[in-house]
């Protein structure tokens, strides 16, 4: 790995995003219209519900997790689609650039943009609705890693996805966070759901998240064992999206695609 | 010491096979120091898809490419520490500016002195004008230059040219055909140089490899290749190859 070719990449996200307000405004806007939206509502659940103030921390919080691993895997994507767009990959990957250095690139950018839109989140939730994050305790940062890295095995992934179908399967990365959160039980318990779906939340890290998060607020210990399932978990996915990368990005050289990348010329 | 003897761009049984097309057959050629060689052809002959395969960007389905001595297959960056490539069809992003393009692509070769060379680029390529006006704005003919200055940046003894002057107006064109001779006189990099511009390839080129489906048909002087064939021009051989080659099975 050499640093300053992975610098190179991340320099060039950095350039789109700061030469482009249209670029730069979605890292704060869409979570933070979240986050006035939910907060909203969880205030009055709050005043309806005799379980009072539980509802800024367990409806609003969980929002504000759920749009973090949207937003790092969009991190992730987004500046994948940008040399998309630019059909840029002939001109990167004709160079002593390695595929690997270049998913790093992409990874760390996803790391900005998404610290980002997460500090935005947590200044608004904590100002307008009084979100504290007292209620999650210490284990709210490992959690956070979790869906940061889950997060980012889905960027690696989708963007894995378009490499092998070509641009116009654009479509089918953004619907991927929506598509999970019935299963990662965002917004309720495991119990809730039926048992064909509590086999696949097992098999994601967030729902292991949201679940704990709960208890926690419930007033319940800091489930150890679910942290470290949700951390093995989630670091599996991340290898495993990258293995895929890797070989999507070994099918397109074999078969050309890297060198003449467009929606038409790609089946 | 021995791999500065070796040509810096050697090519042995290059073989590209999609399906039952044979894009590449079998091809073999070297290009010396200080040589520009042209790759001719009708569309569809296998230049690009050669040119890919020197990059690494298309796996050969056999044969080898050497670069400066390494394998590209199996020593990729140390193969293109030195090689550098421009094309017609790959522009820099156009929502960089060209400073920006330029340091990009510097830190990717890990040029040295990288602010330096960007700026003698730009003057040499007379680029100053537009350091910081997005590539996506400028003409095709400022946009060739620019994209020379990329391929300049890592001061390569392999350079690959894919149609560098198509769709630009006659005086720019010889001014870019000026920068690859000025480049191999002061830098003695060997040159392939793809090209559907005869008089062009007869000006600037060494050597010519004129491909059909996929192999290297003839190759020689371009400007004394025609006469030996019997033609006047290199035009009318071309022509006549690729009437022939229309007609072959």
């Amino acid at each position: 790995m050499n640093v300053a070719r992975i610098y190179a990449v991340v320099l060039r996200q950095y350039y789109l995003l700061r030469g482009s307000p249209t670029r730069l405004l979605p890292l704060f806007v869409w979570v933070m219209i979240d986050i006035v939206l939910w907060g909203f509502f969880s205030l009055y659940l709050g005043s309806v519900s005799s379980q009072g103030g539980h509802f800024v921390p367990a409806l609003l919080g969980a929002v504000l997790l759920w749009d973090f691993l949207t937003r790092v895997m969009q991190g992730v994507t987004m500046a994948f689609f940008e040399d998309v767009w630019s059909r840029n990959f002939l001109n990167f990957f004709a160079t002593p650039l390695r595929v690997t250095e270049y998913i790093a690139g992409l990874v760390v950018t996803g790391i900005g943009t998404s610290l980002v839109g997460l500090l935005a989140m947590v200044l608004l939730a904590w100002l307008a609705f009084g979100l504290s994050y007292a209620a999650y305790g210490a284990a709210l940062i490992p959690f956070i890693l979790v869906l940061f890295i889950f997060g980012m095995a889905l960027g690696v992934l989708g963007s894995a996805l378009v490499l092998r179908l070509g641009p116009s399967a654009e479509w089918l990365i953004w619907p991927i966070p929506a598509i999970l959160a019935p299963f990662v039980c965002v917004f309720y318990p495991l119990s809730i759901l039926p048992l064909w779906m509590q086999a696949i939340a097992r098999i994601l890290p967030p729902s292991y998240v949201f679940e704990s998060m709960r208890g926690i607020i419930g007033g319940g210990e800091v489930p150890l064992q679910n942290l470290a399932i949700a951390s093995a978990m989630a670091l599996a996915y991340l290898a495993a999206s990258i293995w895929v990368f890797l070989k999507v990005y070994r099918v397109a050289v074999r078969s050309g695609l890297i060198a003449r990348y467009s929606a038409e010329a790609v089946n | 010491m021995t791999q500065n003897l070796k040509p810096p761009l050697d090519v042995k049984n290059l073989t590209k096979r999609y399906a039952n097309v044979l894009a590449v057959d079998n091809l073999t050629f070297a290009v010396e120091r200080g040589e520009i060689v042209g790759l001719l052809g009708l569309n569809g002959a296998g230049k690009s898809t050669t040119i890919n395969m020197i990059l690494g960007v298309l796996e050969p389905t056999s044969g080898t490419v050497a670069l400066n001595g390494f394998d590209v297959a199996k020593d990729r960056q140390r193969a293109l520490a030195k090689t550098n490539f421009a094309a017609v069809y790959a522009p820099l992003p156009g929502n960089l500016t060209v400073r920006q393009n330029l340091r990009i692509f510097g830190l990717i070769y890990n040029v040295p002195k990288l602010e330096q060379r960007i700026d003698a680029l730009l003057a040499q390529y007379e680029l100053d004008a537009f350091a910081d006006t997005r590539c996506g704005l400028l003409s095709s003919g400022e946009q060739s230059r620019v994209s020379l200055a990329k391929a300049m940046l890592n001061r390569p003894t392999v350079l690959l040219l894919d149609e560098p002057t198509a769709s630009i107006d006659p005086s720019t064109a010889q001014g870019i055909r000026g920068y690859i001779r000025d480049f191999t006189a002061a830098e003695h990099g060997a040159v392939l140089w793809t090209s559907h511009n005869m008089y062009e390839v007869e000006e600037v080129c060494d050597r010519i490899l004129l491909m059909s489906h996929g192999k290297i048909l003839l190759q020689g002087d371009p400007k004394t290749l025609p006469q030996a064939h019997g033609f006047t021009t290199l035009e009318a051989l071309f022509v006549d190859v690729a009437r022939e080659s229309a007609d072959a099975p």
